[in-house]
């Protein structure tokens, strides 16, 4: 264990875990700011995932690479560094949000920290990451795109149409599949033909990766080698086993799943395992970590009373932002 | 004037443009070594190599898709789908992505990408290959559409839709590749969103865009043997459509035949008649007609299909029953 941690910096660690709590505090406050009806429509959060966004983004270098994602987006966005604030002013809908309070939820966008959304289609955003890729290729940038989506997505014909552009072109991506095990409330065993979904990118002539997601040391770890490879022309695949806790979007009654299961995995809980392993190599003491827990508790707050002291778009809003 | 053919004015545009801006390249199915199943993209590939001439693996979805994240990340990519009828496959990157990534990101991004191919029945082609689906782009805010008629137009509108930092969809025809005309040696632009008006006349307009301006621009001819003087207006955008153009020529005749190959149900003909009825109303001296596809996946019988399509004397007829006149 002490070799795992000691690779890393003190403050790089406290770092990583900031990010992921900062998204379970935002999601959580999502939830109830949708209990109060402050937000509306398709929410889904990202509470029990956070080790992946955390993990896998931490490992890029913003100003060059760039992030793509699917709806479940607001772990995505906030590891990307986009502000709180903006992110749950847009879930309100509120002018001052990312996107004006044009996308909501599902529809988080931040050039300026190079995260591309955001994107409401299960599988439609894949081939414009590589899109992304290539564009980076052909500028000679030297940057990489990360690109999310999960167990569900797996099976649109997107996957196969976009992993095979990427070998072809040697694009410098990485492909992450978030298994969260539940597409929607269909488990991934009773739709998919493998079991390992990174088994598939050898048939691509591609390298495959399997890492626990919910250890953001070893998200991290495994997404630097597969950026460090797709900066060379090696596009891979990596699926990142994990587990979503709430369901899928906010109107999910959770009918498929039981109360054992979700708990079984609250035990893993991949950011108290990791504030575990800090305090146990004495990196974080109880009082650090109770102080960034209220500090980040606190950011969250300022969130909210911004969101909530944002005005409405202006009814002119409605035909802006259409056309460049 | 030099003549092109509607082919190479299309093909000097591309040629231009990609000498003008290293960001612009061409992607698609048989566009690099085959020189372009229709041979719109003759020569480029040798003249700027396989970098920026792709040639794609059959995956419509794919290869478009990945055109739409090369334009938000900076290039402007120019797709060629080999026709529209395969673009079906795309429908969802140009619907919820490429269409919609600027108004989702609150203008944060912008896509300046052209989709363009043939649109619309050619010859012998049967039910998959022969049909018009400008109304399925037309639909949706957020992309562009346009329909050149002329090699001077396609030239013209092509090198707009290239530098628009907008999608535009660009409707070409496999059966108007060939067709020939004069394009200006000096270059130029064609604004996007301007309609044309091909041939000028007071008695009744006829509107239309794309392939049937051949066939509409016979019909005026006949007509005017028989002393009806038509206004023909070739549309050459559907989106934005050129109101006022359409408003100002019905004003001045009161009377309107829209000619579309495409299905009768929510085409452009009936967006297009419907504007008229609304701005014209008071001066419209008949109900407008609409002279469009029959309402019938095409057969591949010859006599069948020509059948399915407007033609000359359909259009006359159209002329007839506005014109209240038996004898045409």
């Amino acid at each position: 264990m002490k070799t795992e941690l000691a690779q890393y910096r003190k403050e790089e660690l406290l770092r990583i875990l900031t990010i992921m709590q900062t998204i379970r505090a935002f999601e959580e406050k999502a939830g109830m700011m949708y209990g109060l009806r402050k937000i509306g429509g398709f929410c889904h959060l990202y509470t029990g995932q956070e080790a992946v966004a955390a993990g896998a983004i931490f490992s890029l270098d913003l100003s060059k690479d760039y992030v793509v994602t699917a709806y479940r987006d607001h772990g995505h966005a906030i590891a990307c560094g986009m502000d709180p604030k903006k992110a749950m002013a847009e879930l309100f809908g509120k002018v001052t949000g990312c996107s004006h309070g044009k996308g909501g939820s599902m529809h988080l966008f931040d050039l300026e920290h190079h995260f591309m959304g955001g994107n409401g289609i299960v599988g439609a955003q894949i081939p414009v990451a590589a899109g992304v890729a290539f564009a980076q290729q052909y500028q000679g940038t030297g940057g990489v795109t990360l690109c999310f989506f999960g167990d569900g997505a797996f099976h649109q014909g997107s996957v196969h149409e976009t992993f095979n552009l990427a070998k072809i072109w040697n694009l410098p991506i990485v492909f992450i599949i978030e298994n969260n095990q539940w597409g929607m409330g269909t488990n991934w065993k009773k739709v998919s033909a493998v079991d390992d979904f990174s088994a598939t990118a050898g048939a691509y002539g591609m390298k495959g990766y399997s890492c626990d997601g919910l250890d953001v040391l070893e998200v991290r770890a495994t997404i630097e080698k597969a950026v460090s490879e797709a900066r060379l022309g090696r596009p891979s695949v990596v699926e990142a086993r994990t587990y979503r806790y709430k369901g899928h979007s906010m109107s999910d009654p959770q009918k498929y799943r039981t109360r054992e299961e979700i708990d079984e995995y609250r035990k893993r809980d991949a950011i108290q395992s990791f504030v575990t392993k800090l305090t146990g190599e004495k990196i974080l003491s109880e009082e650090e970590w109770k102080d960034m827990i209220q500090r980040i508790s606190a950011q969250i707050e300022e969130a909210v009373a911004f969101a909530e002291e944002s005005p409405e778009p202006a009814l002119s809003e409605l035909y802006t932002d259409i056309y460049a | 004037m030099p003549e092109l053919t509607y082919r190479e004015a299309l093909n000097r545009a591309m040629d231009e443009e990609m000498a003008r801006d290293e960001k612009v390249f061409l992607i698609g199915e048989e566009v690099g070594e085959y020189d372009g199943a229709y041979k719109v993209s003759r020569g480029l590939l040798a003249k700027y190599g396989p970098k920026r001439v792709r040639d794609t693996p059959i995956s419509e979805l794919g290869f478009t898709g990945l055109g739409v994240g090369a334009a938000i990340a900076g290039l402007r990519p120019v797709v060629e789908w080999m026709t529209h009828n395969f673009a079906l496959l795309a429908v969802d990157q140009v619907v919820n992505n490429a269409a919609k990534l600027r108004q989702m990101s609150g203008g944060q991004i912008s896509v300046p990408i052209v989709f363009r191919g043939p649109n619309g029945p050619a010859e012998f082609l049967a039910a998959q290959h022969s049909q018009s689906l400008g109304g399925f782009w037309m639909h949706v805010p957020g992309l562009k559409v346009v329909a050149p008629a002329t090699p001077s137009d396609a030239y013209g509108l092509l090198k707009s839709a290239i530098r628009d930092d907008n999608p535009v969809v660009m409707l070409e025809a496999e059966l108007m590749y060939p067709w020939k005309g004069e394009v200006s040696e000096q270059e130029f632009l064609v604004p996007i969103g301007k309609a044309r008006i091909a041939r000028e006349g007071e008695d009744v307009t006829l509107i239309t865009y794309s392939k049937p301006i051949r066939m509409v621009e016979e019909a005026a001819e006949r007509l005017a043997e028989k002393g009806v003087r038509a206004e023909v207006i070739d549309l050459r955008s559907l989106r934005p459509l050129d109101e006022e153009t359409v408003v100002h020529s019905v004003r001045k005749t009161g009377r309107c035949v829209v000619i579309d190959e495409a299905w009768p149900m929510a085409s452009p003909g009936v967006t297009v008649a419907q504007l008229v009825n609304s701005r014209c109303f008071d001066v419209l001296d008949a109900p407008v007609e609409l002279v469009s596809g029959e309402d019938v996946p095409m057969p591949y019988n010859h006599t069948l299909e020509l059948a399915a399509q407007p033609s000359v004397e359909k259009v006359i007829a159209a002329v007839g029953r506005v014109l209240y006149r038996e004898d045409l």
